[in-house]
Order: structure tokens, then sequence, then C-alpha cells
């Protein structure tokens, strides 16, 4: 396993003013991101989320080379960031989902061109490059438009494209899904994943959109407060924190006692809705128990990784975690 | 930066630059004659000024014309070349100076090639105009050296006016909103180099001509392709200073680009 990614205790601290009556102010260290450790390896797709201002942004400038580290070591493809930042540009591709790469003035293709000669990539592999991405990500009918009038879902295609002709080993996300329709979110995400299929290229995304990390990426970094709070698979943030699959059972008519099932909790007991937490026994089992009642309807609902991360920022105590 | 790859990848950003700017046909023509007024304005104020006074700090018309006519040469030159590189302080706060970073390149060549002012060329040429204009009418007992002077002249002229612009830009880096603060040593480095200094006095001028350098790169050169001694007593010779002027300065600008650049990666913003 090579690791592309490194980090040791990483910190990024900021002096602010803060405005201590008429004229005076106090200056005030703030640690954006504070000990943060990352080790990942050539092909791994990372989500790295967090609240607004845990240190996301931060954390991914220093590693792009546009931040300098106020402490700790980072090393992104061998290299350091700041030092070498023109070589470790020309091997990695950023996306800032808000921030163009693009020249807004011309059509699409030229923005290709120019980007072309500013990597100083060989025709023929920047040609392969384009006709992959054209096909997988439908740019033949804004190629030629200005940027300028492109749709944000068409943008977002072009500047993944950007950031990928140049064939970079790793790419940096933040926020590639911003502001996108559904439709553009699936067009994006399904190439990310084809991409992220072949295995050589190293992916890292920060999202709010915590669909983009079920989807996509194995491995979940949550940050908060400068420090990484969990660093593992969706599924071990769950058990972690105690998030289960519910199973919700439309009654056709009311019912006097629900029936009490080892191994799920009751949460909801309406009159035609009952709704389980499996806390121990499969959904099988579940519905086993309950085969004698007359159902209108039945759902499993997969646990919901938005309630877990809203409770892992909001810092609510997590509960009865088996 | 003198890597040939390099160079190259400069040059396609100047193409794309062009055609980013031509692609607005009409709105480009505007800018083109436009651009032109301020200039003339410039030069027509020292008409003026002539209405009302046969001499102008030792000068007359025709002789302050070469004053007048080399500054806006490079000035103008100057400001299309580098001038914008004053929006530095717009890319800094909307953080597309982020975007430039995590690109192959320096930032500097970047910045200048992303939002080359074409159409400042029209200023450029006009003031170039003025100055050949100029150096025709006042009567010049040309040598050699004076030939050579009137083309090195400017050239450090411009590579000075340059310099100031990167150094008042490099401001942005510490400070986001310093575009004031800029002007009065860009635009009135220009305005001041436009009149023969002997029309200033006091600290005001020992600080701009002097002490920042502004008279070594147009007064002084003037007046040793006129062959006049200098009202404030200095030595013919210091009309030729300009290069000497203009590269420290150029050196300087850099070194302060350089720190602006670090403070930047350091602090973010």
């Amino acid at each position: 396993m090579m690791t592309v990614i490194a980090a040791r205790e990483l910190r990024k601290e900021f002096t602010v003013r803060v405005r201590q009556g008429r004229l005076r102010r106090a200056r005030r260290t703030v640690a954006a991101v504070d000990g943060v450790d990352l080790a990942i390896a050539r092909g791994e797709m990372v989500g790295y989320i967090g609240p607004n201002g845990a240190g996301k942004s931060t954390t991914l400038k220093m590693l792009t080379g546009v931040l300098t580290p106020s402490g700790g070591e980072v090393s992104v493809c061998g290299l350091s960031p700041v030092r070498q930042r023109t070589r470790l540009a020309r091997r990695i591709g950023v996306v800032f989902g808000q921030r163009t790469q693009l020249w807004w003035d011309l059509p699409l293709r030229d923005s290709y061109d120019l980007l072309r000669h500013i990597y100083r990539v060989p025709a023929a592999e920047h040609a392969a490059r384009l006709r992959r991405c054209r096909s997988l990500l439908d740019l033949d009918e804004f190629l030629d438009i200005p940027v300028r009038q492109l749709s944000l879902g068409q943008r977002m295609r072009g500047e993944l494209t950007a950031a990928l002709l140049h064939g970079p080993e790793v790419l940096f996300l933040d926020e590639p899904t911003i502001g996108l329709d559904v439709v553009s979110k699936q067009a994006v995400r399904g190439f990310l994943a084809e991409l992220g299929a072949g295995g050589d290229v190293t992916l890292m995304l920060t999202t709010h959109d915590l669909a983009d990390i079920e989807k996509l990426c194995r491995r979940l970094l949550v940050i908060d407060h400068g420090r990484v709070v969990h660093d593992g698979t969706i599924e071990a943030l769950h058990a972690r924190y105690g998030s289960r699959r519910r199973v919700v059972v439309e009654l056709e008519e009311p019912l006097a006692a629900p029936p009490e099932v080892p191994g799920a909790t009751l949460v909801t007991a309406g009159p035609l809705r009952l709704e389980y937490d499996l806390t121990g026994a499969t959904a099988g089992e579940l519905l086993a128990r309950l085969a004698g009642l007359a159902f209108r309807d039945l759902s499993i609902v997969e646990p919901d990784i938005e309630d877990v991360v809203a409770r892992l920022y909001t810092g609510a105590p997590v509960t009865d975690a088996p | 930066m003198a890597e040939p790859g390099a160079l190259r990848a400069y040059w396609a950003m100047l193409r794309g630059q062009a055609r980013s700017q031509t692609a607005y046909r009409l709105s480009f023509g505007i800018d083109l004659v436009s651009n032109v007024g301020a200039t003339a304005l410039d030069v027509f104020t020292v008409f003026v000024l002539f209405g009302v006074t046969r001499v102008l700090g030792g000068l007359d018309l025709r002789e302050a014309l070469v004053v007048t006519g080399l500054t806006a040469c490079a000035f103008a030159t100057a400001d299309m070349l580098v001038g914008n590189i004053e929006r530095i302080s717009l890319y800094v706060r909307t953080g597309r100076f982020d975007a430039v970073l995590v690109r192959p390149l320096r930032a500097l060549p970047q910045l200048v090639l992303l939002d080359l002012p074409l159409h400042k060329l029209s200023r450029a040429a006009f003031g170039t105009a003025v100055y050949a204009v100029a150096l025709a009418a006042a009567g010049i007992a040309w040598t050699p050296g004076r030939a050579l002077l009137a083309v090195v002249a400017p050239a450090a002229a411009v590579v000075f006016f340059g310099a100031v612009f990167v150094v008042t830009a490099s401001v942005a880096f510490w400070w986001t909103e310093s575009g004031e603060f800029g002007n009065a040593f860009t635009y009135g480095g220009r305005d001041f180099t436009s009149y023969p200094i002997s029309v200033y006095s006091g600290w005001f001028r020992n600080a701009f001509a002097y002490a920042l350098g502004f008279a070594f790169v147009s007064y002084y050169p003037a007046l040793a392709l006129l062959g006049k001694a200098d009202p404030i007593g200095l030595p013919g010779w210091v009309g030729w200073l300009a290069p000497a002027v203009a590269l420290p300065a150029a050196a300087v600008a850099a070194l302060i680009w350089r720190q602006g650049l670090r403070h930047y990666t350091s602090t973010g913003s």
C-alpha cells in the first residue's frame, strides 16, 4: 500500500482581531486545524466532512500548497505542498466548487486547450482524456459555448474535466456538488465513481451532501473543531453512534397493544403505525413476529447518516451505542 | 521562468486573453478609443499650462512635452503590461487567488496574463506617439548616445512604473482594502513625472523625486536628451541613471511580492 497523502500533527493557526471597545482590538489565535493525522493510500476515495468552520477547506488548502501549515508535517505524492507547489500542481487536480478554473469568456473547448499548454500535456494524451470525459459527462452539447453562459451543472462537469486533463494522481474536490440539481449531481457522482473504480486516482472530497459520501466513499473522515473525530467506514460510524435500521409498519386497522419483539425497540406506536428500531433482531425475524397483523404497507428505513453527523456536529450526547 | 515550456504556457495564456477580450467586439472597440482619452487629457493639460506661462521649471512647451511624452509612453505601457496586478485585492477577497496557486506556474505572471487589458494598447500607442512627436519637435542635437538614451529611458521607466505597480499591489496581501493607497504612488507618480520636477519643492519633491526615484526615469533623462542643465544642480550624467534606478526597483518589487505571497500562504487572506 502506497501512502499518497500523509499528514502528521497538521496544524493551522490564524490570528483574528477581536474588537474590544471602540478602538481597542485584541489579537487571538484560533486553531482552524488542530493536530490532524492523515494516511490516505493510492486509489482510496475519502470523504472529508464536518460543519462549517471545522477546518475542511483549510486542510485541503494545506494539502494543495495554498497555505503553509503552522505546525506538523505534510506530504502529497511525496512532495512538500508549499515548497514544491508548482511540481505538485502538475500531479494533482483541484476543484473548488465555487471558484472556476475556466476562462469565463471563452468556449469551454478553449479553456481545455489553454490548460493543455499550462500543464504541458502531450496533445495525444490530452485528446484521449478529453474524449473520455466528453462521453462520460456529456460535454459535447456545450463544448463550444462560452463558460459564462453555462448552467451550474454544465460548468461543474466542465470543471471536473479541467481538473483531470493532465492525468492527476490525486483529485481534491471541495464541495463538487454544491448547488447542483439532482440530475447533475447524479452525473457528477456517477463520473467520480467510474473514476475511482480504476483504482489509480486517489480522491478526497469535502461535501455537505452526505449522499455524495454514501455513493462514493468507503472511508469517511469527520472533522470538528480542527480535529478528526471519526476515521472509518460509514458502517463503523453508524455502529459507533448507535444508528439502527428502522422498520415502519402501516396497519389496516387499529391495534390495541403493539407486539413486543425481542431485539427490536418500539419507537412509535400510533393507532395505525408502528416503528421499530432493530437493536439485534433482523428485519426478517421482526416480520415473522408481526406475521399475524394486517399490513397496509411496510418499509425498512436505512439509518440516516445525516442524523449521525448532525448529532456529531451539535455535540449532542450520543446514547446507547452497542 | 526562463524554462521554454513555461514561456509557451504564458504565450498560450496571452492568446487566450486576446480571444477573451475580442469576444465582445464592440465593447473592445469602445475601450480602445476611450482609453486614449485619459492620456490625451494629460497632454492637453500641459498645453493649457503653457497658455498662461512661456516657461515651466526652466523648460519651454516643446521641451516640457519631452518630459510629458516620456512619462505618457512609459506609464501607459507599464499600466497595460502589469497595471492590472492591482486586481490582486479582488482575487484575494474572492478566493480566486487560490485557483491561481494550484496551477503549475508562478503566481505573478499568471495574474498579469489573466487580466492583461489589451484595450489599453491604444493608450500606450498614443503615449509613444506623443513622445516621438515631442522628440522630433524639441530640436534635439542628436548624437548616438542621445539616440540610445531616447530608447533606454522609456524602457527603464516602464520597468520602474511596473515595479511601482507590483509593490503597491503587494500591499493587498497584508491589507486587503488597499486600492486608494496604491493609487497615490502609481497614478500619483505618473502625474508627478509628467512635469519638470523643478516646479515642485520641499520635502514633497525630495520624497517623490529622489527617495522614491521618480525623477530619474523621466525628468533627468529628458534633460540629458535636451542637453539642458538641471536648475536644481545635479550633474548631467544623472540623466543616464534610469536603468540603475529601475533595475533595483524591480528587484525590490520582486522581493516584496514574494514576502506578500509568503504572508498570504501563511494567513489565508
